[in-house]
């Protein structure tokens, strides 16, 4: 009798503190949502969405260029970063076994839990040095680093879970390995594959410190990959550091919507994890 | 009887476990000879290095020959791609291409290879369906994605899209055994055709599928070749006791 109120008790306080640890991690969530949402969406209008930043002094104005600038930054993070996360976890999984794969594992794993400053430090010191300049090269480049990891180890786990029957209906077809891995077994984890990028888009698209110095940032429209470009994470810190009233409001606006973007982001992905299971 | 294949020492080890033990055997033109004997036995061992399955596994060491026309299929200068397209398989659980429709999958080989024109493409659906008597049950249906058909439906379509690439042998792995005894029975009367252009392997549990549909029938025990002869002959006297065993169902 003792025991079994013993465990009726260790049960209920097993809950509570799950409930407690729910709470825990949905209320700075959802206060992060509301206050931006409060501090920011006053300042959302279309000026915001077509206009560069204003002059100091001058009100108005808006983030178009750092706008530009993030998408840019991630088409070309990704130009660099899908081909070889994709292809680096096609050879693991459908190559690997060897000695190469075990290195590359490692270094994707060390990768991955390097701050992403140093990411920027490696991409001034391969692109900013050598060409004597800020660009979105080299933004993009600090980027990719993030995302190569990323790409890498959620592509091999997808990779994994493809059985390996599917493999072999090509194979025993006469198709060579490498056309199976990229036609059948790549093309059949892609749902997956593509949460994944989603994911790592996600996770690049608010980074600020390896931006610094290397993207730089630009309060103008940059017409060339070899100059310093706006990013949104940039033009939110400087603005929210300045001592301006207007330029704390474009702030506010701007992590408004780099957080929504961030959030849809996320949604879709979970929603294309969602439809694989049941499919 | 000209021999199409021949098993000559033929060793396969996984690492330390030795699955195959030095087997030789002559698999004849056009003929079917089943495979047969416990689980365990080496069957699927001895009918995957016919096609170089085991190339892709790295603890896999296959040693010994395998000549295809009197040719090393083994030699080093050799692709294993181009044996595969002679040497064709049909697996155990039916395995068409989850993402294609029934059309796509009966010129699957050619689609992941490259390109293929459009009549080609026509003509060597109807008549690879056809050959396995699908053409009837699918031909309104041909765009319907492939795993919409019934698992006996889903089999003869994997085998349909073996014999489109056209090989000379094909090497079947219990492609029974996962269906229903209706379907079971189409597939025994589809290898019944098949040999007029094929050499077929074919690995079964089944003795009377192995009575019924083969020429001659080999019987492995533990990685070793026991017994190799007629069907009849291995079905009513058999040389060896432990055949006789495993047939009438002693053991196994
Ligand atoms: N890919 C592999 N890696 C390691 N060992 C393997 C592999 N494939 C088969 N083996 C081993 O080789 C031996 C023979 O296996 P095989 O699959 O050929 O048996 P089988 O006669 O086909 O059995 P079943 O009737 O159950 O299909 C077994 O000991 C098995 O564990
Ligand atoms: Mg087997």
């Amino acid at each position: 009798m003792k025991i079994f109120s013993f465990r009726k008790l260790n049960n209920s306080v097993m809950t509570l503190s799950m409930v407690m640890a729910t709470i825990l991690v949905l209320v700075p969530l959802g206060l992060i949502f509301f206050h931006i949402m409060k501090m920011g969406l006053s300042s959302i209008n279309l000026d915001f969405f077509v206009q560069i930043p204003k002059p100091t002094g001058e009100t108005g104005g808006g983030m178009a260029n750092g706008m530009a600038g993030t998408f840019v930054l991630i088409a070309l993070a990704s130009l660099i970063g899908l081909p070889v996360g994709i292809l680096g976890a096609v050879y693991l999984v459908e190559y690997g076994g060897t000695r190469i794969s075990a290195v590359i594992r490692f270094a994707a794993d060390v990768l991955s839990g390097i701050p992403s400053i140093i990411t920027g430090m490696v991409a001034y010191a391969m692109l900013v040095e050598p060409m004597k300049g800020f660009s979105a090269l080299a933004g993009s480049l600090a980027l990719s680093l993030i995302m190569v990891p990323i790409v890498l180890r959620t592509t091999e786990e997808q990779l994994k879970m493809v059985p390996d029957t599917l493999r072999e209906a090509s194979l025993a077809l006469g198709v060579p390995l490498w056309r199976t891995s990229l036609k059948v077994t790549l093309r059949s984890a892609m749902k997956g594959v593509v949460t994944g990028i989603l994911l790592a888009i996600a996770r690049i698209s608010g980074e600020t410190a390896p931006l610094l110095f290397t993207a730089l940032g630009n309060q103008f429209w940059s017409n060339k990959l070899t100059e310093p470009i706006a990013a949104m994470p940039l033009q939110i810190f400087t603005f929210a550091i300045s001592p301006y009233e207007d330029w704390h409001r474009l702030a506010w606006a701007g992590a408004l919507v780099l957080v929504t973007l961030m959030f849809g982001l996320s949604l879709s992905a979970r929603y294309l994890g969602r439809t694989k299971q049941q499919s | 009887m000209k021999t199409k294949v021949k098993l000559e020492d033929l060793n396969v080890h996984f690492d330390k476990n030795h699955a195959v033990k030095g087997t030789t055997i002559d698999f004849g033109e056009n003929s079917v000879t089943a495979i047969i004997g416990p689980s365990g036995c080496g069957k699927s061992t001895v009918l995957r290095s016919i096609n170089r399955m085991h190339d892709l596994v790295p603890t896999a060491k296959v040693t010994g020959r395998i000549l295809l026309d009197g040719i090393n299929i083994y030699e080093r200068t050799i692709d294993s791609v181009s044996i595969r397209r002679l040497v064709g398989m049909v697996f155990q659980k039916p395995n068409p291409f989850p993402a294609m429709s029934v059309y796509d999958n009966v010129i699957a080989g050619y689609k992941l290879n490259g390109r293929i024109n459009k009549d080609e493409a026509d003509e060597l659906v109807e008549s690879s369906l056809k050959r396995v008597a699908l053409w009837d049950e699918v031909k309104d249906r041909l765009k319907a994605n492939s795993m919409e058909l019934s698992g006996g439906q889903q089999q003869r379509l994997c085998i349909a899209r073996t014999i489109a690439v056209k090989p000379e042998v094909i090497l079947m792995d219990e492609p029974a055994s996962a269906l229903d005894p209706l379907s079971t029975l189409k597939i025994e009367e589809l290898i019944e055709g098949l040999k007029e252009k094929y050499t077929i392997v074919i690995v079964t549990h089944n003795m009377q599928q192995a009575a019924r549909i083969s020429d001659y029938t080999a019987f492995f025990y533990l990685g070793e070749l026991i017994e190799f002869g007629e069907t009849k002959k291995i079905f009513t006297t058999p040389d060896k006791k432990q055949t006789e065993d495993y047939i009438t169902g002693r053991f196994g």
